[in-house]
């Protein structure tokens, strides 16, 4: 009688070791999460531009309000000049829109256009559109942001 | 037989504990991240005001100390910023609704940091510390005043004072005792028939009473709590001793308030708010008038002549972006409301804009029911939280006060 508990209770005590092994190599293990695209130069949705948005200043600070530049290209690499762009985007997995409004306020030339008052208030996913018009046509480009 | 059951129960017991501890940090990295960043230790030195040239200058925090506590700047002689902004009560008045000359349909907002705000009041419908200061002094339902009085009263009581901080006093002998473009309809009668250049005059010595109050306001700023003492601790790596070590609860608190709760989302950073606007799907107040929050805000902070862009601001417009740059309408604005800091929030019930919740508790079960807003779209999801979240959430947001 003893015996079968004692066979009983190593049993126990093996499977329990082993599922502990298991819990802790699966929570150690890197969860590759399929995230959004977070490259800052792209093509545009028509292939019309290529487009690269990076802060001014270099780096992305939660809570302030900063400058960003998008730079726009041609296909053949030559710069985008007089160009009309109207900036939109949220976080969407929160379903709200951006906490500023930005605009493109300058254009520092070489297909180079600050876009002003950006801020992101929390951490997350946040998405901005640009819509842009320029002699070549229209096109459309989104950028995820990560914070 | 009863001896091996209980040796069986303390080796299930063995390796539940070792499956749970298993030398398991208290936090993980992403946690001490979040947790070092909300430290008040963190929070930058205050930024000059360009708006304000005066708002480092010691004679006009002074002179604004004199005037946030003298109920002479009041119609009726009976009210003071400090009414409702009690010195004692970390610069509010416990109550639902701010009273004043009559009963606002807002709660009195605490001031510890408020020189930091990119927005003043519950729906930001003024853009800077000082032209906030303005605007209770002619609220007929707070100070009630109007400029041209203020002006007066400025002239007779602290002219001397006031000449020293912003130069000479325009001559003030012709202009009406009461006029101003907000008040009765005699006020506003009286205001319309002055000179421009007169008017400019009063708006002048009108703009200088809000800069001197806002120099003086700019030196209220958070204290150090329980919670910055443990978030030290947690980043040198030292063992929390005496006050500042959490107990379970406090631990299980933060935790889901950096976790699963989500209320770090907007109160983030040292102050504990992204100091945006956010419809959270708090109801109205029965009996107060609509209230649209920031959606009608922005219309009036864009019209407001002391605003960022107007004459009366110091400095150049580079300081407007926030104006220049805001959202103004869409309905991710209809009934958004600022995220107020938490700092010192357990000891100052009543919560919301309109003191709609009596208890901590209360907030923290509307946040986990997250019930749909009346007008426009809550940005929160329920989360059902279980009783013992819900306190433990409690219990951490009590380490910011103590």
């Amino acid at each position: 009688m003893a015996s079968i508990w004692r066979y009983i209770l190593a049993g126990l005590g093996l499977a329990a070791l082993l599922v502990g092994i298991v819990a802790v190599v699966y929570l150690r293990l890197p969860h590759s999460v399929s995230g959004p695209d977070l490259s800052r130069s792209k093509k545009t949705s028509n292939g019309l531009f290529v487009a690269s948005f990076e802060p001014e200043r270099g780096v992305v600070r939660q809570g302030e309000l900063q400058s960003w530049l998008l730079t726009l290209k041609t296909a053949a690499g030559a710069p985008v000049e007089g160009a009309a762009i109207t900036v939109s985007g949220g976080m969407p997995q929160h379903d709200h829109g951006l906490p500023t409004s930005p605009q493109a306020t300058d254009y520092l030339g070489e297909g180079r256009y600050r876009i002003d008052g950006v801020k992101f208030t929390m951490g997350g996913w946040w998405q901005l559109h640009f819509a842009i018009s320029a002699a070549a046509g229209s096109d459309t480009v989104v950028f995820n942001i990560v914070l | 037989m009863r001896r091996l059951t209980s040796v069986t129960c303390l080796l299930a017991l063995a390796a539940l504990a070792l499956l749970g501890g298993c030398g398991e940090p208290q936090f993980s990295d992403a946690e001490k991240k979040t947790i070092a960043s909300m430290a008040l230790s963190t929070l930058p030195s205050l930024k000059p005001d360009t708006t304000n040239r005066y708002a480092d200058a010691p004679a006009a925090a002074a002179l604004g100390s004199t005037l946030f506590f003298d109920v002479g700047m009041s119609r009726d002689g009976t009210v003071s910023c400090s009414t409702c902004h009690k010195i004692d009560r970390q610069f509010q008045d416990d109550l639902p609704q701010a009273v004043g000359v009559g009963h606002t349909n807002r709660r009195t907002m605490p001031l510890a940091g408020v020189a930091r705000n990119p927005w003043f009041f519950w729906d930001g419908r003024r853009d800077s510390l000082w032209a906030q200061a303005l605007t209770p002094l002619e609220n007929p339902l707070e100070q009630a005043g109007n400029r041209a009085a203020f002006a007066h009263y400025i002239e007779k009581r602290f002219g001397e004072r006031y000449e020293r901080i912003f130069g000479p006093l325009p001559n003030l002998s012709t202009v009406p005792a009461n006029a101003s473009p907000l008040g009765t309809d005699a006020e506003k009668a009286a205001w319309n028939v002055m000179a421009a250049a007169q008017q400019d005059d009063v708006n002048r010595v009108y703009a200088n009473i809000g800069k001197a109050i806002a120099a003086f306001e700019r030196s209220i700023e958070p204290q150090q709590t329980r919670f910055d003492r443990f978030a030290i601790d947690l980043a040198t790596g030292a063992k929390p001793e005496g006050d500042a070590a959490f107990s379970p609860e406090e631990i299980l608190g933060l935790k889901l308030f950096i976790g699963k709760a989500n209320c770090v989302t907007c109160h983030n950073g040292p102050r504990f708010t992204d100091n945006a606007f956010h419809n959270t799907g708090v109801p109205p107040v029965e009996g107060l008038p609509p209230d649209r929050g920031r959606v009608d805000a922005a219309a009036q902070v864009e019209a407001d002549p002391f605003n960022c862009l107007g004459k009366f601001r110091d400095g150049d417009d580079s300081a407007c972006r926030e104006l220049r740059f805001m959202v103004k309408d869409g309905p991710q604005i209809m009934r958004a409301y600022k995220t107020p800091s938490l700092r010192g929030a357990a000891d100052r019930p009543p919560y919301m804009h309109a003191g709609q919740f009596s208890t901590l508790e209360e907030v923290v079960a509307h946040y986990s029911k997250a019930p749909p807003s009346v007008e426009g779209v809550s940005e929160v999801h329920p989360l059902d939280l279980s009783d013992r979240e819900r306190a433990a959430l409690v219990a951490f947001l009590k380490t910011l006060s103590d």
